[in-house]
């Protein structure tokens, strides 16, 4: 645990006023506060520590404890005992943003010091909306591909979600109130959920489209023919037209991948022919190959 | 086949008495688009969906001191953050496509 300088956090000098310490927290709160930086974990960290130093700095009683033990913070305790005596009240007020701020948002060197949360302060109800939780969860492109349900476990409590097919690899949904708990009656925070769509099939997506690649044999390729290929709806016949080049491709329509939250749509199938020459030849073959080539096309 | 969706709504007075904030900010906020009051038989609800949206509004504008104008201004640049880490996702998916490919 590491002694904080919150004059420094705040970019203050030991001699600023109520109102210097006023003015330089909301500065920097503005530039760090969670609601003008979403999802970014430095931003929330500096704010916590703002907050953290703007709650000791604008409170004249704690100002005063951490100015006389702040280096010395291991002796807080003592001090704590010997003011138990001394029953003094304050009369601070709210001065704490509560956009992000919960009780467990305190550094190990607060606790210390001050013995616990925000809340030690004085005689204020203040309401803290909860931390905000992050979590990631690992699918297959087939579990994406259908709508349903999944139970996690986000601090021993058991969440059944809805995961509506079509979700992206690296998209975060958000389930509001199941985040950390809010304090004094505090809203809770949100549970974010970002997800990571693993992808072991020969298929590929790219948004709602899919990609595959199909073999043809030669003889097809040039007669016309029928074959299947192998699709997430499972297996589906395909006409090839005769003369049909290597590298050609053809869309099937409404063959690829759900759209997201849109019931009943999906994307589209791209299959990319890949003509096959036919190898180990007989004798036989390869005259008639040769006869082939000779002709006039 | 039309579907009928229950949209709850809360009183415009009545989140404000619970929030202490003053009923124009929020009128202002409708003013300037930024968040939409359904008027039932003259008095202003809120639809659940924007509360928490409201939330914010209040903070930055009650805790951190900013006016309307830059409320407007950042809830722009914060959609248009939005429109942008979609697009990110979306290019990185594309080439881990390629990259798979090589």
């Amino acid at each position: 645990m590491n002694f904080l300088d919150y004059y420094k956090i705040l970019g203050i000098d030991k001699t600023a006023t109520p109102k210097d310490i006023k003015s330089a927290y909301r500065k920097l709160a503005r530039k760090y506060h969670p609601d003008l930086n979403p999802n970014d974990k430095d931003a929330k960290r500096n704010f916590q520590q703002i907050n953290e130093a703007n709650e000791v700095l604008s409170d004249p009683e704690k100002r005063k404890k951490y100015d006389q033990y702040g280096n010395d913070w291991k002796h807080a305790e003592e001090f704590e005992k010997a003011k138990q005596y001394q029953q003094q009240s304050s009369d601070y007020q709210r001065s704490g943003y509560s956009g992000a701020q919960s009780e467990g948002d305190f550094s190990e060197f607060f606790e210390s010091l001050f013995g616990g949360s925000a809340g030690s302060g004085g005689n204020r109800q203040v309401k803290y909306r909860g931390n905000d939780f992050n979590a990631e969860l690992h699918l297959d492109l087939l579990d994406a591909y259908k709508t349903h349900s999944q139970t996690l476990t986000v601090n021993r409590k058991n969440i059944r979600i809805t995961i509506p097919a079509g979700i992206e690899n690296g998209q975060t949904i958000k389930i509001p109130g199941h985040g950390g708990p809010g304090v004094n009656g505090g809203p809770n925070g949100d549970l974010y959920i970002t997800f990571s769509v693993a992808n072991h099939s020969d298929i590929k997506r790219l948004g709602n489209d899919l990609y595959t690649r199909a073999d043809l044999d030669l003889y097809k390729a040039v007669l016309g023919g029928e074959i299947t290929i192998d699709t997430l709806k499972g297996k589906v016949k395909l006409k090839v037209k005769p003369e049909t080049q290597n590298g050609s491709r053809i869309k099937l329509k409404g063959m690829g991948f759900p759209v997201y939250k849109n019931e009943g749509h999906y994307g589209d199938l791209y299959v990319t022919y890949t003509i096959k020459i036919p190898s180990n030849l007989t004798d036989k073959q390869k005259e008639l190959f040769k006869e082939l080539s000779e002709s006039e096309f | 086949m039309r579907t009928m969706q229950t949209e709850y709504l809360i009183a415009v007075d009545e989140f404000c008495a619970n929030n202490n904030i003053e009923i124009s900010f929020i009128s202002s906020l409708e003013q300037n688009g930024l968040i939409e009051v359904i008027t039932i038989q003259e008095t202003g609800f809120i639809g659940a969906g924007q509360l928490q949206q409201l939330e914010k509004f209040i903070r930055l504008y009650y805790e951190l001191d900013i006016n309307l104008e830059g409320i407007e201004t950042i809830t722009h640049l914060l959609r248009r953050i939005d429109l942008m880490q979609d697009e990110i996702i979306l290019l990185k998916n594309r080439l881990r496509l390629y990259e798979t490919e090589l």
